[in-house]
C-alpha cells in the first residue's frame, strides 16, 4: 500500500503521550515494522513546525527525535500549565496526542 | 564479573505476582532494589505528605520482599519511601519493617537516609546562586521556596552506597532518583557506568519493559561489556524492540538521560535478542559532570470545590461560549460582592465541557464540534475551604438558571446528577521547585541513620 495516503493512526502500532516530569510533555510514535516507519519519517510531515502549529507552541521547544533501534519517532516540549497548576486538565498528560492519529503521511 | 538485581516491581506497592517473586528468588539476585515514588502523580503528595499506595499495598510488598531477602541474605533497597520521600514517609517504611520484623520473626540491619530539606537553608542556597532551573521549569523567587510544604533533595548513588558499605541488610531511603537504587551496587563493585545505568533505567519500571507491562518484575544481568535483563514472570518477555523503546518512555530526550553525577548517552546501544525472553544491550556510555541534586518542592494552592453537571438544551450547546462568558461576567462581580475577594486573583473559577475541549483546553482541533449533550466541570479554587464551597455555591446555582435569549423566563440548564452538586475537594498544591542544587557534595544533603532491628 505504500504510496497511498495513510494516517499516521493507521502506520503506528502505538500513539502515547506523557508527562516527562512536571514541566515536560512528551509523545512516543511506535511502529511494528521498519517500513512503516522509514515511510514516516521518509514522508517528512512530522515535523517541528507542524508540532509547533498543532500544540500552539515555539517551534524552538520542540525536540524530535527519530530512533531506528527502537523503530519509534519520539517528540517533547515544555507542558503548560505546569502539573497541577490551575488550568490542568490532564493530570499525566496521557490524552495529548489524538491530533497525530488523523495526520495524513503521503 | 556480574552483578544480577531484581527489581519486583515498577511502584513499590503496586504488587507483583507469588510466582515471579518465587522464580526470581531461585535465580538468587545480588541485590533487590524497588522504586517507590514519582512526581507524576501530580504535586498533592508531596505537598501533602501523604502517599499514593494504601498502607495494606505497602505491608503486603514489604512483607513477601523483607521474606525474599532473608531467604538471600542479600540487601533490600527501597527508594522514595511513601512516593514523595519526604523524612515522615521514611520513617512510615520505617515502622513498618520494624513491626514486620517483629511478627515475622526477622532480623536485620537497617539503614534510613532522610532527605527532607530546610526551606530557610534552601532559600540561602538559592541566594548564593546555587539554585538552578531545569529545562522547562518556570523563575522561581526566594518567597516560593519558603512557600512550599516540603522539600526533598533526591539522592543519587552515593548515600546509598554509604549505607551498603556500612552494612546495610535494608536500605530505606528518602526520594531517590529511579535509577540510583539499581546502580548503587553494580557501581560499588567497579562495573563500568555505560551498562550499568542503562540497565538501571531500564529496569527501574519493573515489566513495564516487557511484553507485559503490568504490576510485575525484572532480572537483569549486569557485567563489563553490557547486560542482560529478562522478565521475572515465565509469560512475558524482553525483546530487543522493547527495550530499546522503553528508553523514550517518560524521557523527554531519549538518548542522553541525566544523572546526578552525570549524563548517560544509549545512542551507540546495540540490543540483541539472547532467545525469546532475554535481551542483551551493549554500547552505551556514561559522562561524568560535576555533582548536581535535583530539589522538589510542592506549595499549597488553595482549597477546591467543584461540582459537575451536565448540558442537553441544544440551543444552548451552540452558544456555550456566549453562555458561559455572560455568566463569568456577572460572576466576577458578585464574588467581589459577597466575599470581597477579586476573581481571577484570590479565586479562581474554571468551566470545562467534557464533550468540547476539556482534554486538550484551546489546542483542541474539533472545538467547534459539539455533539448532543456535553458535561461541565465547574472548579473553585480559593484561598480557604469554606470560602471555594460559597462561591461554588452561588456558581451552581447561578450557572443553572443562567438564561438565553432564545427563552423568555427562568429556566434550569445544568443538569447535576447530585445534590448537593458542590464537593469540597481539599486542599491543592503546586510544584514550586523542581531545581538542581550545584556546587554540592553528592552526600551533602542526606542524613543516614543505622538501627538493628529484630536483634
Amino acid at each position: 500500500m505504500s504510496g497511498m495516503p495513510a494516517r499516521l493512526g493507521d502506520l503506528a502500532k502505538l500513539i502515547r503521550s506523557k508527562n516527562a516530569g512536571p514541566f515536560w510533555i512528551t509523545f512516543d510514535i511506535m511502529f511494528a515494522t521498519d517500513s512503516d516507519f522509514e515511510r514516516v519519517v521518509q514522508a517528512d510531515v512530522l515535523t517541528r513546525d507542524w508540532i509547533a502549529k498543532v500544540w500552539q507552541r515555539d517551534v524552538k521547544d520542540i525536540v524530535l527525535v527519530a530512533l531506528p533501534q527502537a523503530r519509534a519517532i519520539k517528540f517533547s516540549f515544555p507542558r503548560r500549565p505546569v502539573q497541577g497548576d490551575p488550568g490542568e486538565m490532564d493530570q499525566y498528560a496521557g490524552q495529548q496526542y489524538a491530533p497525530l492519529i488523523d495526520l495524513e503521511i503521503t | 564479573m556480574s552483578i544480577r538485581i531484581y527489581c519486583p516491581t515498577g511502584a513499590f506497592g503496586l504488587g507483583f505476582l507469588d510466582s515471579s517473586l518465587e522464580r526470581a528468588v531461585s535465580m538468587k539476585p545480588d541485590v533487590i532494589a524497588c522504586d517507590g515514588g514519582s512526581t507524576d502523580s501530580g504535586p498533592f503528595y508531596l505537598g501533602a505528605g501523604q502517599p499514593k499506595m494504601s498502607r495494606e499495598a505497602l505491608v503486603r510488598d514489604l512483607r513477601r520482599l523483607l521474606v525474599a531477602r532473608d531467604r538471600l541474605q542479600v540487601p533490600l533497597i527501597i527508594g522514595s519511601c511513601g512516593t514523595s520521600g519526604i523524612d515522615a514517609m521514611v520513617d512510615m517504611m520505617r515502622d513498618l519493617a520494624v513491626e514486620l520484623a517483629c511478627e515475622l520473626g526477622l532480623s536485620f540491619r537497617l539503614a534510613t537516609i532522610h532527605g527532607e530539606q530546610d526551606r530557610e537553608e534552601t532559600a540561602a542556597r538559592f541566594d548564593r546562586g546555587c539554585i538552578q532551573a531545569l529545562p522547562g521549569a518556570p523563575s522561581i523567587t526566594r518567597d516560593d521556596i519558603l512557600a512550599c510544604e516540603h522539600i526533598v533533595g533526591m539522592m543519587g548513588v552515593e548515600p546509598i552506597q554509604a549505607a551498603l558499605e556500612g552494612g546495610a541488610d535494608v536500605v530505606l531511603a528518602g526520594r531517590a532518583t529511579d535509577t540510583a537504587l539499581f546502580a548503587a551496587m553494580p557501581l560499588m563493585r567497579g562495573l563500568p557506568p555505560g551498562p550499568v545505568w542503562h540497565c538501571a533505567k531500564t529496569i527501574e519500571c519493573g515489566a513495564i519493559c516487557s511484553t507485559k507491562p503490568v504490576g510485575d518484575g525484572v532480572i537483569a544481568d549486569i557485567d563489563e561489556t553490557g547486560f542482560e535483563v529478562e522478565p521475572a514472570s515465565l509469560e512475558a518477555a524482553c525483546t530487543p524492540l522493547g527495550i530499546a523503546a522503553h528508553t523514550l518512555y517518560e524521557n523527554a530526550d531519549p538518548i542522553l538521560i541525566h544523572e546526578p553525577g552525570g549524563t548517560l548517552n544509549t545512542g551507540g546501544a546495540l540490543y540483541t535478542a539472547l532467545d525469546s525472553r532475554r535481551t542483551r544491550v551493549e554500547g552505551s556510555t556514561f559522562e561524568h559532570a560535576p555533582c548536581t541534586i535535583k530539589l522538589e518542592g510542592s506549595a499549597l494552592g488553595g482549597y477546591q470545590t467543584i461540582a459537575i453537571g451536565g448540558v442537553r438544551d441544544p440551543l444552548i450547546l451552540r452558544q456555550l461560549e456566549s453562555w458561559t462568558d455572560g455568566m463569568m461576567a456577572f460572576f466576577d462581580t458578585r464574588v467581589k460582592e459577597l466575599t470581597g475577594l477579586t476573581l481571577g486573583k484570590e479565586v479562581l473559577i474554571d468551566i470545562s465541557f467534557y464533550g468540547r475541549d476539556a482534554v486538550m483546553g484551546k489546542t483542541e482541533p474539533l472545538a467547534g464540534e459539539v455533539g448532543h449533550e456535553v458535561g461541565m466541570l465547574f472548579t473553585v479554587t480559593a484561598p480557604t475551604q469554606k470560602l471555594a464551597n460559597t462561591v461554588c455555591r452561588f456558581v451552581t446555582h447561578m450557572g443553572s438558571h443562567w438564561s438565553i435569549p432564545e427563552w423568555d423566563g427562568f429556566i434550569s440548564a445544568i443538569a447535576f446528577p447530585f445534590s448537593p452538586p458542590e464537593i469540597d475537594r481539599g486542599p491543592v498544591y503546586r510544584f514550586k521547585l523542581h531545581h538542581v542544587a550545584t556546587d554540592i557534595r553528592p552526600d551533602e544533603l542526606f542524613r543516614t541513620q543505622f538501627e538493628e532491628v529484630g536483634r
